[in-house]
């Protein structure tokens, strides 16, 4: 009988206020030790924390994309344990009301081998305001640790998924997805590398049908790819330790991605207790109806909405993940369909295709794209009217590009403008038709391969430039005759 | 001019019979002589003093002054000031020279005030003799062999002593009225929220307010008047529109109705304290009041409540004092929880490692919904009790302590013994409600007895009034101890 793997995530998202959760202090990225450590990073004797309403408005934009609870009175609480990083010995977080609980997020989990792609709805039990942690450098101290609190007080959500997934597949596209949304809806940078989106993965395996097994969490996961990795070794491993008679105790482990092993790095006997207790220095968190309403109004579309708003408009699943994968993608997409309009299937062609390409080739993503929403938009116009072929089309884009310019002025230069005119076009049939009829003949008591002769010989003579589709109308028209 | 109202300095300074430096310099000089006998100030610093009494005087010359502007004023050193010491009381932060001013600090540098000195407290401010003092007891003017009570001890030390015009306190259970009351001076713990806690070093925050301690009602009166006010820095402080605290100290007292909690006048008062608070409510008759009784049935429980939530806050608001950015840090040890656990058990002292193992004890996992939960509820109950009785009376009174002050050593191998010093003070606290001590006669030892008043939220300008109006039908606030 085969192993169920069961998963559950916390990820904590960092928000993307100016400030501190709790102070005015600067939450930018990369400054001088301690440069932004003010009296409240510090816990100086007497400092007091004051709630930073961005913090909370994100928040509410989290719960609101993800059809959350919004909790109306939700409660700051204190997490004690002493750490050098820890400046107040506690952090602050909410523990038992937190501002957001049981939501859902739509996955849309790739194919795999013989498994096709399929969606998947992950319940999301909860997510909490707290604030981050500073930094222990072990290096370059001589022995001794040095502490950077530049960090301490960074708003974070912490958003805590139910043990709904069953693969590391699922897993990684679950945090894709919650990935994606958050920058998306403009709470989180989404800048992995500066730690702002920070997988925590719960593990556990069980014979179909039975409780859940114990589990082992995976702390800090700051790679999709890591991800897949420490979850496929911790399986295996949890797999192996039962099989062999073993059992599972939980722990915490981290993830080694020079080994790709995990490795326990304190048991539940270690737990600690972290004493929790309202903050009595912050007021309960009060939510008014109003409020969420005012931040709803603000919502960009969800990628899930877009995406069946885009299939149906006609394009496939895959398209409409893809392109819904990255807010500025779609908006990329749609500025594009303006300038085409009526043309999805074609720009979402092109996006995928052309313009996916050359970005990857450029190591560019789509916000650094040389060429315009509109630019694009304005060549695939010209497709979808005729004045040029998709393969004349390439030739301009690739011009526009490294060049730019304008699609109409480009396909001038380059002579590229097919001729669309009926009556042009059918002149040259004629005279081809002419000067073939012993092929007309042969043609016509059925020798149907021959089309392909006619409309090379009409191209040639149009100099390449007749419209292929009218082309082929007209010939078919006077070969029946 | 050392008996002189904060109203009377101000009308000396402004109309130039007396220059703000020659103020100070008074004070310090008298400072000098008597506070190595009361060491009730743990830090002086004459040259700033001097220097804010100079530019108090440049502004009373510029006609630019406020009422307090040049008056010195002590500050309890729980109060965090820039360029201070500001030790709280500990061993912890025997190092630590403020980097930023309280709200309470910049409110009196605003007005113009002079910081005559730091005065000494309880540790933490959890004491109420102020034997907890890393910098030793602060001794009672009226008689150097008694304690003056705590947390604020030195304040109210400082006060009776004239060693300054008027001082901060700060009270959590009783921390400006018990000692206000040992001492024989008046004190004021506003309505929570009223103060900001900003820049006051956190015992439990929900409980913890500043007031002010003094000689009279009036001088109370216009010590709020710069102290209270909302401070976004603080989450807790209310946002309401400024009040004048004097505005009511004139109105007479006719149709004052007066609540007397029957649980406050049972077992435990000592007789002479008894007999002092009898006369006191037989004054307020004679002054047109009229008595209630009332009932506080929950107020038993509050000494229990108190010592399950105030040490649950404090346990974790003490966990900053770690050795690791400020304050003092062990010189020797081995690895990190060797470091945390050798700071922390040669910083603090033994009441406050004595709460913290209380409040860590009750917010442990499987005893926290039998303390700390079932503690918040029944102070809600307390709470509650006061809501009722307000329906029926204006203001409440009782003793503010069961006992005069005790002499130094005499309590301090029993912790519940000295808890219980604070049974009519603490109630108040837990529900945030305003409470003020006044003097209202001697007892047994010739030592003070205190009068508490106790109000409704935000009715600290009638308490002023009440305290106010007794205070000139009688003359026990301005007696003064003597032979020091």
């Amino acid at each position: 009988m085969t192993w169920e793997i069961v998963i559950g995530l916390e990820v904590h998202s960092q928000l993307s206020t100016n400030t501190k959760i709790f102070s005015g202090a600067s939450t930018a990225f990369g400054a001088e030790p301690n440069t932004q450590a003010d009296a409240v990073s510090l816990a100086l004797p007497g400092v007091l924390p004051v709630l930073n309403k961005g913090a909370v408005e994100r928040a509410i934009k989290f719960g609101i994309a993800t059809g959350a609870h919004i909790a109306p009175r939700s409660v700051f609480a204190r997490k004690n344990y002493f750490y050098p990083d820890l400046p107040k010995g506690y952090q602050i977080s909410q523990f038992d009301l937190p501002v957001v609980g049981n939501g859902q997020l739509v996955i849309q989990v790739p194919a795999q081998g013989k498994q096709p792609a399929y969606e998947k709805t992950v319940r999301i039990t909860r997510a909490h305001l707290e604030e981050d942690a500073g930094k222990s450098l072990h290096e370059d101290f001589h022995g001794m640790t040095g502490i950077d609190l530049n960090r301490a007080g960074t708003p974070l959500l912490e958003i805590v998924s139910e043990p709904d997934m069953r693969s590391a597949a699922e897993a990684v596209a679950y945090a894709k997805a919650l990935h994606t949304l958050v920058q998306w809806i403009g709470i989180c940078d989404g800048n992995m590398q500066e730690g702002s989106f920070r997988c925590d993965v719960n593990v556990s395996v069980r014979k179909p049908g039975q409780p859940l097994g114990t589990r082992r969490e995976i702390k800090n996961l700051n790679s999709f790819k890591f991800m897949q990795q420490a979850i496929d070794y911790e399986v295996q491993w949890q797999i192996d330790t039962i099989e062999n008679g073993g059992t599972i105790q939980q722990a915490t482990i981290l993830f080694n991605p020079d080994t790709g092993e995990t490795r326990a790095m304190r048991s539940k006997e270690d737990a600690h207790d972290y004493r929790y207790f309202p903050d009595p220095d912050l007021l309960p968190l009060e939510i008014s109806e109003e409020w969420k309403q005012q931040i709803a109004a603000t919502l960009p579309e969800l990628p899930h909405t877009k995406q069946a708003r885009y299939q149906e408009q006609g394009l496939s699943a895959y398209d409409a993940s893809v392109l819904t994968s990255a807010r500025a993608l779609a908006d990329f997409f749609e500025a594009t369909l303006d300038e085409a309009p009526g043309q999805i299937k074609l720009c979402a062609n092109w996006l995928i295709g052309e313009v996916s390409a050359q970005l990857n080739r450029d190591g560019l993503d789509i916000a650094q794209c040389p060429i315009s929403a509109q630019q694009l938009g304005g060549l695939l116009k010209r497709i979808a009217d005729n004045t040029v072929s998709n393969s004349g089309a390439k030739e301009v884009f690739r011009t526009m590009w490294t060049e730019g310019g304008d699609a109409d002025a480009l396909i001038e230069a380059k002579g590229l403008k097919q001729v669309s005119d009926t009556g042009a076009i059918e002149k040259i049939v004629d005279e081809i038709l002419a000067a073939n009829a012993d092929k007309v003949a042969e043609y016509r008591s059925g020798k149907d391969k021959l089309f392909g002769f006619f409309v090379g010989q009409a191209m040639k003579a149009s100099q390449g430039k007749a419209n292929p589709a009218q082309l082929n109308e007209i010939l078919k028209q006077k070969l029946a005759g | 001019m050392l008996e002189s109202s904060l109203q009377q300095l101000g009308a000396a300074l402004r109309a130039k019979k007396i220059s703000s430096v020659e103020l100070t310099q008074l004070y310090l000089d008298r400072m000098a002589r008597l506070n190595p006998r009361l060491n009730a100030y743990i830090t002086l610093n004459p040259e700033i003093s001097l220097a804010q009494a100079k530019a108090a005087d440049a502004r009373l010359a510029a006609g630019t002054a406020e009422p307090l502007t040049g008056i010195p004023v002590a500050q309890k050193d729980i109060f965090c000031a820039k360029d201070w010491l500001t030790t709280c009381g500990s061993k912890m932060l025997h190092n630590f020279v403020s980097p930023y001013d309280a709200h309470i600090i910049s409110q009196f540098n605003n007005a113009g005030a002079v910081n005559l000195g730091k005065t000494n407290m309880d540790e933490f401010a959890m004491g109420s003799s102020n034997e907890t003092s890393h910098y030793g007891p602060v001794k009672n003017p009226w008689d150097t062999q008694r304690v003056p009570g705590g947390s604020s001890g030195g304040t109210a030390s400082a006060v009776a002593a004239r060693l300054c015009a008027a001082a901060t306190g700060t009270d959590t259970g009783g921390s400006i009225r018990q000692p206000a009351a040992l001492c024989g001076i008046s004190g004021l713990k506003p309505t929570y929220g009223v103060c900001s806690r900003y820049g006051m070093i956190a015992f439990a925050s929900s409980l913890d307010q500043a007031g002010p301690m003094g000689r009279s009602a009036e001088d109370l009166a216009l010590m709020m008047n710069v102290m209270a006010g909302f401070d976004e820095r603080d989450s807790t402080s209310l946002q309401r529109d400024n009040e004048d605290y004097t505005r009511d100290l004139n109105k007479p007292l006719t149709g004052l109705r007066i609540g007397l909690p029957k649980e406050f006048f049972a077992e435990g008062m000592g007789s002479d304290v008894a007999k002092a608070i009898e006369a006191a409510i037989a004054e307020y008759k004679k002054l047109g009041a009229t008595i209630v009784d009332i009932s506080l049935p929950n107020s038993k429980l509050s000494v229990p409540v108190y010592y399950v939530l105030a040490p649950a806050e404090a346990s974790s608001n003490l966990s900053r004092f770690d050795g690791v950015r400020y304050g003092y840090r062990a010189p020797e040890y081995g690895d990190l929880a060797d470091m945390y656990e050798k700071s922390r058990a040669q910083g603090f002292g033994a009441e406050v490692k004595r709460r913290i193992m209380i409040g860590t004890y009750v917010l442990s996992h499987g005893y926290y919904d039998a303390y700390y939960i079932k503690a918040q509820k029944i102070r809600r109950l307390i709470a509650q009790d006061f809501v009722e009785a307000y329906k029926h009376c204006d203001v409440i009174m009782g003793p503010t302590s069961p006992s005069t002050a005790f002499k130094l050593g005499e309590k301090g191998d029993d912790p519940v013994q000295m808890y219980l010093s604070d049974i009519y003070t603490i109630a108040v606290n837990l529900a945030g409600l305003p409470g003020m001590s006044i003097p209202c006669g001697f007892g047994d030892n010739n030592m003070p007895v205190g009068l508490q008043i106790i109000g409704n939220y935000f009715d600290e300008a009638r308490m002023l009034n009440v305290a106010h109006q007794y205070q000139l039908a009688t003359d026990w606030h301005s007696r003064a101890p003597q032979g020091l």
